[in-house]
């Protein structure tokens, strides 16, 4: 067990799944030589040379169509997607190929790679790098989409999503690289794609979250417990597959829930959570599923006191839990 | 334009009504405010006025069937309907600018920032806007309300008396799950306390409030089901719902009436004469009870989860029996009205009720309640209570009896004087000086004169 920053346990991750299994490969925009834009995979290149450490051209539907041809041919490529901003490109790639690959060849060939990109808001980053893009690619059938939460995660999780043997999109708030740190278990650990993790138990309500928003999840929790309202927060580390189970579970326990997510309400993840409870857990709910996400503008903005506000915080989440509580 | 005509809500706690006669037929013409259809609910029946000119057009509900509040029935023609207004098409010019205005994103931008302190102060947006009003909670029951209102069989009635806390008023789980408690406390304390078997008392709470099935009673040959009727209904629900929610404790004393009973046999005729109505012994009962609950104000109140309301106005509600029930007409400010007042009271309600005429406000607003089943010959009843009323007192039949009266043996007119009263809001102690108020009164009669009144 060890005391590790959120990047740090990505980087760790990558190094010893390659060290461990020589079909894997990374490749990416700056992923060589430079170690990332955010140094996540800094000194890959020299532990692992130019053929396993590839810096590719500045086309992402290239980065995944090439990641797509290695797969099906053997190999267990990592792409990285700089900025989840730039994935769009690669949008056809990931939809038409990579998630149906098996089941447009029957079962013959599947895609086992991995596309790494950083998302999210809150540095600073404005319009082309701070976007969440989550709700498009949960959206695909065939395709796995996980976000960790904390170190621990990013680890497990990351080792389950390069073993697995279909595409599996693994989403980095980037805020969090070097401001959220955590135990990281050591060894041979992993976190399987799917289950949901309560956080922190609670009776009045459940919050729904994933990524940063699970860390300003649990510091509403906090605030919320000063005045004797107790929040369960519950970890939806995997969009796809979906555990409704364990959202069930804790709506039925609490009667409550709030869907918190930093993408705009709109069509966003936080609709199909919400859903699944209203169709699956109505005779539970003591209030509407309600959602909590960023406001309905076209990107995140540059100028900070803008950024401020659309960023959703603690204190907005907990604002939220008190006005379903009073519902 | 045709417009349905809908079944009025005639009171807070009436929910259906039967038609009773309609006044119009079809295709005749109706004034607004005009008598359109008698309508009958479980507690008074009414002509409902047309709320409008026009011409009936047809009738959907026929006469002897019930339907919910709010149930449409009969379709009146409007006569003369204002010509809706054409709202003038001004939709080209914003139109035309919308463009300009989506050009500047900046503007935009900072408009919305200037907003950002009211969007974080509502949470975020987390709840749609518009609380809705406090009397649409009935039917704004969150989903696990209403499932919780199922699994623990709650009548529609009695949900809606539960305080809500939630946002408008809307009941909550924690209402429901504080109402279950109250409700299941006495039951629970009363099989405690009680000597019989054992068995007895392992009966979970929530299965001694749950109203018996008739699963083990298979219907025999001749056995025939009499559907309820509204006012049944009512009855049985509201009394079960008091049995079930109050703790009923009771007392009962003797009362000496020999006094009251011989002076009024001796001015009946007159006092007839005089006021033109019959002063019954209740009319003096009413007085004297009257009198006690100004002294006893804890007998004039309504438990409620938050506390014991005292209320300030004594309406005097008497149980009158009418032919398929009972019906609890109310005098009003009772203690401020004289003997010959209260007998005139008594006398027009008792009518009305027999008439099945009493206006809703006849019927609302009592704040304690009298039973005589003396009428019937009973010499002790044990009454209960109605619903959300303290107490009630029963009068039982006046019979001729030796009774000691000093060193000697008297034939005296005795009447039994029972009180059923809600031990959560007085004790016993309480209770029994409060019936010893009224037979001090009626036993130190002592009238000026010929007066009734005293």
């Amino acid at each position: 067990m060890a005391d590790k920053r959120f990047l740090d346990a990505i980087h760790d991750t990558l190094h010893e799944e390659m060290a461990r299994d020589p079909s894997t490969v990374l490749l990416g925009e700056d992923v060589g030589r430079k170690g990332g834009v955010f140094g996540v995979t800094d000194g890959l290149y020299e532990a692992f040379g130019e053929a396993r450490v590839i810096d590719t051209p500045l086309a992402e539907s290239c980065i995944v169509g090439v990641a797509i041809g290695m797969s099906v041919n053997g190999l267990r490529p990592i792409a990285e997607i700089q900025f989840a901003d730039f994935i769009h490109p690669a949008f056809d790639q990931i939809l038409s190929e990579a998630a149906r690959m098996r089941y447009r060849s029957r079962n013959d060939f599947g895609c086992p790679m991995v596309i790494r990109t950083p998302y999210g808001g809150g540095v600073h980053g404005a319009l082309y790098h701070s976007q969440s893009i989550e709700a498009f690619y949960a959206h695909i059938p065939g395709l796995k989409v996980v976000v960790p939460s904390t170190p621990a995660d990013a680890k497990g999780l990351l080792r389950s999503a390069i073993r697995d043997h279909d595409p599996v999109l693994y989403l980095e708030h980037k805020k969090m690289y070097r401001s959220v740190r955590g135990e990281v278990p050591d060894g041979d650990f992993t976190v399987p794609i799917g289950p949901s993790a309560v956080r922190r138990p609670g009776r009045d309500l459940s919050i729904f979250a994933y990524g940063l928003m699970l860390q300003e999840s649990l510091g509403a929790a906090e605030l919320l417990a000063r005045e004797g309202m107790e929040a369960e927060v519950v970890d939806v580390r995997t969009l796809r597959p979906l555990d409704t189970r364990t959202i069930l579970e804790s709506v039925a326990r609490t009667t409550r829930a709030l869907i918190v997510h930093e993408d705009n309400r709109f069509g966003g993840f936080g609709a199909e959570i919400a859903a699944t409870i209203a169709e699956e857990g109505f005779r539970s709910l003591d209030a509407p599923p309600t959602r909590l996400g960023g406001p309905e503008v076209p990107a995140v903005p540059f100028s900070a006191p803008i950024e401020e506000w659309f960023m959703i915080t603690a204190d907005k989440i907990a604002a939220a839990a008190r006005t379903l509580v009073a519902y | 334009m045709a417009t349905d005509i809908k079944m009025p809500q005639l009171g807070e706690s009436v929910h259906e009504g039967t038609i009773g006669k309609w006044l119009k037929r079809p295709g005749e013409s109706v004034a607004k405010y005009e008598p359109l259809v008698e309508v009958i609910t479980d507690k008074v029946n009414v002509e409902m006025p047309s709320p409008f000119a026009g011409v009936l057009k047809e009738i959907l509900v026929k006469e002897g069937e019930t339907v919910v509040v709010g149930t449409a029935i009969a379709v009146i023609e409007e006569a003369a309907g204002a010509p809706v207004a054409v709202r003038p098409s001004a939709a080209a010019s914003p139109a035309a600018s919308a463009p300009k205005s989506a050009a500047r994103p900046a503007s935009d931008g900072t408009a919305s920032a200037a907003r950002a302190p009211a969007v974080a102060g509502d949470g975020g947006r987390a709840r749609p806007a518009g609380a809705p009003p406090a009397r649409d909670r009935a039917v704004r029951l969150t989903p696990l309300v209403r499932r919780m209102a199922e699994e623990h069989q709650i009548p529609a009635q009695e949900l809606e008396s539960i305080p809500g806390t939630g946002d408008g008023g809307r009941i909550t789980k924690d209402d429901v799950l504080r109402y279950l408690q109250a409700r299941a406390a006495p039951s629970a304390g009363a099989a405690a306390a009680s000597t019989r078997a054992p068995d007895q008392n392992a009966q979970a709470p929530a299965q001694a409030t749950r109203a018996p099935t008739p699963a083990g009673l298979p219907p025999a040959a001749g056995d025939h089901l009499q559907r309820l009727t509204p006012i049944r209904r009512t009855i049985a629900e509201r009394l079960a719902q008091s049995k079930r929610e109050i703790p009923h404790a009771y007392g009962i004393i003797e009362v000496d009436l020999t006094a009251l009973v011989r002076h009024r046999e001796a001015h009946k005729a007159a006092w007839q004469a005089r006021n033109g109505v019959n002063i019954s012994l209740t009319a003096f009962i009413v007085r004297a009870t009257a009198r006690a609950l100004r002294a006893f104000p804890m007998v004039n109140a309504t438990f409620t989860p938050e506390g014991i309301v005292h209320k300030q106005a004594i309406h005097f509600g008497i149980g009158v029996a009418i032919p398929d029930g009972l019906i609890v007409p109310v005098i009003k400010h009772a203690d401020q009205k004289s003997v010959v007042d209260l007998a005139k009271e008594v006398a027009r309600l008792s009518t009305l009720a027999r008439d099945g005429k009493l206006a809703l406000e006849d019927v609302s607003g009592g704040t304690f309640t009298l039973t005589n089943p003396g009428v019937f010959g009973s010499i002790i009843s044990i009454p209960i209570i109605n619903y959300p009323q303290a107490a009630i007192l029963a009068t039982d039949a006046i019979v001729r009896r030796p009774v000691v009266v000093g060193e000697g043996i008297a034939i005296r007119e005795m009447m039994n004087l029972g009180l059923a009263f809600d031990h959560r809001i007085f004790d016993g102690a309480v209770g029994v000086q409060f019936l010893t108020h009224i037979k001090r009164q009626l036993e130190e009669f002592a009238p000026a004169g010929d007066s009734p009144e005293f």
